[in-house]
């Protein structure tokens, strides 16, 4: 008895379980104090920065990231591309996952938790693109949650239920599909109102395409990045059909996130033809913006093609991870370090220690949370009674 | 290069861009060859 209470204890304790207990304890506390002693306590916004990490990581990385849920799922589903299957559970809850922390993270921005309906319910504010943003993202949220149910009634044993919205997998696809390409493309129409506060090299009327192309291929590279953790991590869950088929994932994907990015690098270099920006490239700033284009996509898109070519999966996930991170750094750059970049130093926003732990507090309960649903849902192995099902 | 009118200034810029695009259209179904000229 006393050795199976220590095996517990042991199984309890593991080093991912202590890390995550404490940043979950600190963020707790981080929390009382953001709902308790109001925005001002916990952050360094202002009215010149009243949008800073928790918008520019939290929410705009968030919702890009999370784009392998409809890229992944309109590869399988609606053009066909069954060898992808494995694939779509992990990436749905993925998404799923990000859009409930992009919601939740979006309390502590905003505030006032009980007023969240308000937009969709009560005041619609439709002439703004913050309110499609909101309308697409709840009714996208809901989408991803009635996609990943079959999952968890698998898991349940509810037969019946389960089959039922078996069948509106095609339909729920293709909404999800119209949905963000609204919603992502929004976020970046979201800045075209700021021509004065956001960088010329950054800010163009092609903003909405830029933000819809890009979590194209963010999509892709998490879902690449995230087989990669849940094969080092969670192999023990996994059965064979998903571990013969994650090398095809990763050479498919790597290929198809090589030829967007290219693309996308094209039409970024429209975009500063466009506004004749080609002056701003020899200035401080434009090295930045080179360091983003050439460092975090081009070169990127090029390991992932010589990847795709040599069929080195290794090198593909090495750009997966390359990729996401460029994502994060063109999110940032657009909603935080390019914008007010006319402002003083002494004016400019640098989040405070208590943002960027809360951050890291949110991004723990999703890595939390898909742990949970990991090892007791069938996401990465198919469930015994429904093995022919699809 | 130095704009007096917004026409000197669009017929400059939408140049540029049209021989850009023109670029981009023959390098890219050249790279997508390039990307799958070893799949069986």
């Amino acid at each position: 008895m006393g050795q199976e209470k220590a095996i517990a204890q042991k199984q309890l304790f593991t080093p991912f379980n202590v890390v995550a207990g404490i940043i979950l304890f600190v963020g707790l506390i981080l929390t009382i104090l953001r709902f308790t002693k109001g925005i001002g306590a916990v952050t360094n916004l202002d009215n010149n920065n009243p949008w800073g990490l928790w918008i520019g990581f939290d929410l705009m990385c968030g919702v890009a990231l999370a784009a392998g849920g409809y890229v992944t799922s309109s590869a399988c589903y609606v053009f066909g591309l069954k060898k992808y299957h494995s694939a779509v559970r992990p990436a749905i809850l993925t998404a799923f996952l990000g859009y409930a922390l992009v919601v939740f993270a979006l309390h502590y921005d905003v505030g006032r938790p009980w007023k969240l309906p308000y937009p969709i319910f009560v005041s619609q504010g439709t002439s703004s693109l913050l309110f499609e943003v909101g309308l697409c993202v709840f009714l996208y949220l809901t989408v991803l949650f009635i996609e990943f149910t079959p999952a968890a009634f698998e898991w349940l044993g509810f037969k019946k239920i389960r089959a039922w919205v078996v069948r509106l997998t095609l339909v729920l696809t293709i909404f999800g599909v119209v949905l963000s390409t609204l919603h992502q493309s929004s976020l970046g129409a979201l800045f075209q109102i700021a021509p004065s506060k956001l960088h010329p090299l950054w800010y163009s009327g092609y903003l909405h395409v830029y933000f819809f192309i890009s979590s194209m291929f963010a999509g892709m590279s998490m879902v690449i990045f995230e087989g990669t953790l849940a094969h080092r991590w969670l192999h023990d869950k996994m059965d064979e059909t998903h571990l013969a088929e994650a090398e095809g994932v990763v050479l498919g994907f790597g290929k198809a996130a090589s030829f967007v990015m290219m693309g996308y690098f094209g039409i970024k270099v429209i975009g500063i033809a466009v506004d004749n920006s080609w002056h701003y490239l020899t200035t401080g700033w434009g090295l930045w913006f080179l360091v983003e284009m050439i460092g975090f996509v081009l070169l990127p898109a090029i390991l992932y093609s010589v990847g795709s070519r040599e069929k080195n999966t290794f090198l593909i996930r090495i750009a997966a991870v390359w990729s996401i991170l460029g994502i994060i750094l063109n999110r940032l750059n657009i909603s935080v370090i390019a914008f007010n970049w006319h402002l003083p130093s002494a004016e400019r926003y640098c989040p405070s220690f208590m943002e960027v732990g809360t951050t890291i507090f949110i991004v723990t309960v999703g890595v939390v949370v898909y742990k949970f649903i990991v090892t007791r849902m069938p996401i990465l192995h198919e469930h015994p009674d429904y093995k022919e099902d699809h | 290069m130095e704009f007096f009118t917004l026409h000197d200034f669009m017929t400059y810029s939408k140049g540029i861009t049209y021989l850009v695009m023109g670029a981009i259209l023959i390098f890219m179904p050249l790279y997508w060859l390039y990307l799958t000229d070893r799949d069986d």
